[in-house]
């Protein structure tokens, strides 16, 4: 039993959470955005990651892909929670499809002489990254790849001059031939 | 077809489309040109408040009251901060409205320009949606959206904030066409199969329950219709939570009572011990569940809402079905006659004894006084009283809310008005208004606490410039008697800051409302004080002194289960009552 002065039942229990990455298209009306990140403020979910892109322009379509954790119920409640917002046309849980291609992109500035730039440029080399930009005395680098590789490639590069980093957050969507707004509606899921 | 017209018209014109022939509101210069339209017409009749919080929950009386689409219009800056308890009010109750606010024009959004506030970014949270409208093409889409969206699905609260410029602006408009919204498309039809595996489950219950609530008034008066049919053909008990009081008719055998923290001991042991719970359009509230972990241990639950996220939201449920309760109802009781064969007689039978057993406690049972006017004696006696009247009730928020859901009587859906999720002390004066305005022949008397009623007294004047014969029952207790009552039990008896001091002289302040004033303290003389109050043409503030330290009881306290409630007979030291864990959880 938890310590709190609240008007309401507590208790202490905390079931395991899990990482899951939701995409949701919208209308891309003014505050949409403000309204969903609002709604994980207001409800107090986690998110880890969230981007946003107008997809179909002359539609005004956006995407926005989100990667939160949360206990079973609160991976649900947050899936029911973003649906029932006006401008949501779908959300779909890329976790619990299965596999989801997932990327994010970071751009690196790493700054340094001698030995530390030429280890810089090795290990830009091994992880496959891009020179966008050089100096006598710097780098950026651009990647792309999954979390836990842009992770280490950060890593790395903080052993070798790293001044800034840029990321965009996950870009994801599910693996075979159906398009997200085309796959069969999730149990519960309303049917538009 | 489509007509020239500037945007202050449309507003105007789309209030007339939609069918709305009431609005509440209050002028500012960021509406002067909606308000110049309404001067040139009179298809909509405007209601002048006297505060912007009192305009919402007017316009949340008359809607409640009359199934339709409440309408509130306010000036910008101050206009719309001042209705934003309403409208979170509304979003708590799921009350459909409409509300347009004034807002600086376009080219002055952003650089604090008088009577400036952010009010979709203010009322983001407490709508169930809002707008900006950016330039007059995209008017006429969002006024009617605006009614779409209040009314369909589980209803809520629509904020329009309209720049002063566009209300100025020439578009065209046009009349509302039924298509359906491009994203927002409720599931109204429930699905078949999981209904079907419902009505067996309910057929094959031994101890089962109907638990109901608000969502059966949203969904209309032919969903309380079909409630009883089911719930007459089942033979089964039911209950409801405050806010779907009057769905089911409370002078009905089968009716436990309200259920919850001050629900009836039947109704709250039938939750407990029964082995299938059916929650029709009700959300698990916190005082419904007390503990979660204790809640209704036993049983099968099936939970019909028309909101996913109502289901499993705080308790997990066996079968959630989406959809409106009225069509999922019409389904189940016409599956029912196929499994009606199937229902174990000889256990509802036993689970009938069990309840009456409970029921003989008598748990609403309370001590009389010859000397002082009890509060239940008080309602008992309103009831007796305007029983026989097509009558209306709203509450403010406090002891005497619950005892009007212990001892007033509902047998129709749309009589009971009250502020249940949010609490809103304040809200039942002006929710009296709205419900006068929507019913002028009825008899509309507000339950009301001497502290809650004093939040929106001004609105007496608005009564008194419409003629609205508002009856205002004042249980005056001197205190704010549920927090009294609160720390008499988890706080030693020491009442910090409850007590209502300096009190107004109500008899005089409502002469000064140009209304009839009424005090009464002696129990022999309250019939005839309450006649009074009745027949009287007018507004009335009626004074009743009650007794001062009254607990409302049965209650669950904190911390505690279904099954563990305190009874108005407990004898004993009130203070002992919740242990130190329970105190922590209050
Ligand atoms: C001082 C105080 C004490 C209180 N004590 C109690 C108490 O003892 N007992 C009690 O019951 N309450 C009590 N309340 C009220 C409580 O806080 C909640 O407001 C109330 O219990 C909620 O009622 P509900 O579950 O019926 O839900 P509502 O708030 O009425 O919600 C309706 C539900 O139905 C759904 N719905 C809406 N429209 C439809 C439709 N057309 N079809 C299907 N579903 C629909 C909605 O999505 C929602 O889930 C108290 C309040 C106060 C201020
Ligand atoms: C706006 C607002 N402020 C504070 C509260 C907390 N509160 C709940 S009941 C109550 C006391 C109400 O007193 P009164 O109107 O006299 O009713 P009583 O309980 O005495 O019947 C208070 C302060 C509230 N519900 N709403
Ligand atoms: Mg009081």
């Amino acid at each position: 039993m938890t310590q709190s002065q609240s008007a309401y039942f507590l208790s202490d229990a905390q079931p395991p959470t899990r990482r899951h990455t939701v995409a949701v298209i919208v209308d891309n009306e003014p505050g949409v955005l403000a309204r969903i990140a609002g709604m994980f403020s207001g409800r107090g979910y986690n998110i880890e990651s969230l981007t946003v892109s107008e997809t179909e322009h002359e539609k005004h379509v956006s995407r926005i892909t989100i990667v939160t954790t949360g206990t079973e119920k609160v991976i649900e409640q947050i899936k029911t929670q973003l649906d029932r917002l006006v401008p949501v046309h779908r959300v779909v849980d890329l976790t619990v499809q299965g596999e989801a291609l997932e990327r994010e992109l970071c751009l690196v500035k790493v700054r340094g002489k001698g030995d530390t730039r030429v280890e810089a440029l090795r290990l830009a080399g091994a992880f496959g990254a891009h020179t966008l930009d050089a100096t006598l005395n710097s780098f950026v680098f651009e990647l792309t790849g999954t979390t836990e590789e842009v992770e280490r490639f950060i890593r790395l590069m903080g052993a070798v001059g790293l001044v800034e980093v840029s990321r965009t957050g996950i870009a994801a969507m599910s693996r075979g031939a159906e398009g997200m707004l085309e796959a069969a509606l999730p149990d519960g899921a309303q049917g538009r | 077809m489509s007509r020239e017209m500037t945007g202050a018209e449309m507003v105007v014109q789309t209030l007339i489309d939609q069918g709305v022939t009431t609005l509440f509101g209050y002028p500012g210069g960021a509406v002067l040109p909606i308000y110049d339209a309404l001067f040139q017409q009179d298809s909509v009749k405007h209601v002048l408040v006297r505060h912007e919080q009192g305009a919402v929950h007017a316009a949340e009386g008359y809607a409640r009251s009359s199934g339709k689409v409440g309408v509130v219009l306010v000036t910008s800056g101050p206009g719309a901060t001042n209705a934003v308890t309403g409208l979170t009010d509304a979003l708590m109750d799921s009350i459909p409205l409409v509300c347009f606010t004034g807002q600086v024009p376009t080219h002055l959004i952003g650089s604090d320009a008088f009577q400036e506030a952010d009010t979709v970014g203010i009322t983001r949270h407490c709508t169930k949606h809002n707008y900006l409208v950016k330039s007059i093409e995209d008017l006429p889409r969002i006024l009617h959206e605006a009614f779409y969206v209040a009314q369909n699905g589980r209803p809520g609260p629509v904020v329009i904030d309209i720049p002063k410029d566009i209300q100025f602006k020439s578009g065209k408009y046009e009349k509302p066409r039924d298509n359906q919204h491009k994203t927002y498309r409720p599931q109204i039809k429930g699905d078949l199969s999981k209904i079907k595996a419902a009505v067996e489950m309910i057929a094959q219950a031994k101890r089962p329950v109907f638990y109901t609530g608000g969502g059966v008034i949203n969904a209309g008066p032919h969903a309380a219709q079909l409630l009883r049919e089911l719930v007459r053909a089942t033979g089964y008990p039911i209950t409801s939570t405050l806010m779907g009081l009057g769905a089911y008719p409370a002078h009905d055998q089968q009716w436990l009572g309200m259920l919850g923290m001050h629900g009836t001991y039947e109704a709250n042991l039938a939750m407990h011990g029964c082995d299938l719970m059916v929650n029709i359009g009700a959300r698990f509230d916190d005082r419904i569940t007390g503990r979660i972990d204790a809640f209704s241990p036993g049983s099968k639950k099936i939970h019909i809402d028309i909101d996913p996220s109502s289901i499993n939201k705080n308790v997990k449920v066996d079968i959630g079905i989406v959809g409106d309760c009225a069509h999922v109802l019409e389904d189940m009781v016409r599956l029912w006659k196929d499994v009606a064969g199937q229902v174990d007689k000889p256990a509802i039978k036993a689970w009938w004894l069990q309840i009456e057993g409970w029921r003989a406690r008598k748990s609403l049972a309370y001590k009389n006084s010859s000397d002082v006017i009890k509060p239940q004696y008080a309602l008992e006696r309103l009831e007796a009283l305007t029983k026989d009247r097509k009558r209306f009730i709203t509450t403010e928020v406090g002891q005497h809310q619950m005892w009007a859901a212990q001892y007033l009587h509902f047998d129709e859906p749309n009589r009971w008005m009250t502020s249940g999720g949010l609490g809103t002390m304040g809200y039942g004066l002006p929710a009296a208004v709205g419900v006068q305005l929507a019913h002028p022949k009825d008899l509309v008397v507000c339950v009301a606490g001497e502290a809650s009623v004093l939040m929106n007294m001004q609105e007496m004047s608005t009564a008194a410039q419409y003629r609205l014969p508002i009856k205002i029952f004042i249980l005056n207790n001197e205190y704010m008697g549920m927090v009294r009552q609160w720390q008499e039990l988890l706080h030693g008896g020491r009442y910090s800051e409850s007590y209502s001091a300096a009190l107004p002289d109500f008899v005089k302040l409502a002469e000064a409302y140009h209304a009839k004033g009424i005090r009464c303290d002696d129990p022999a003389k309250l019939d005839a004080a309450i006649m009074e109050m009745i027949d009287y043409p007018g507004p009335v503030i009626f004074d009743c002194l009650v007794a001062k330290e009254e607990n409302c009881f049965p209650m669950i306290p904190s911390g505690k289960a279904h099954n563990e409630m305190i009874l108005p007979d407990f004898e004993g030291d009130t203070g002992e009552i919740i242990d130190a864990k329970g105190k922590q959880l209050v």
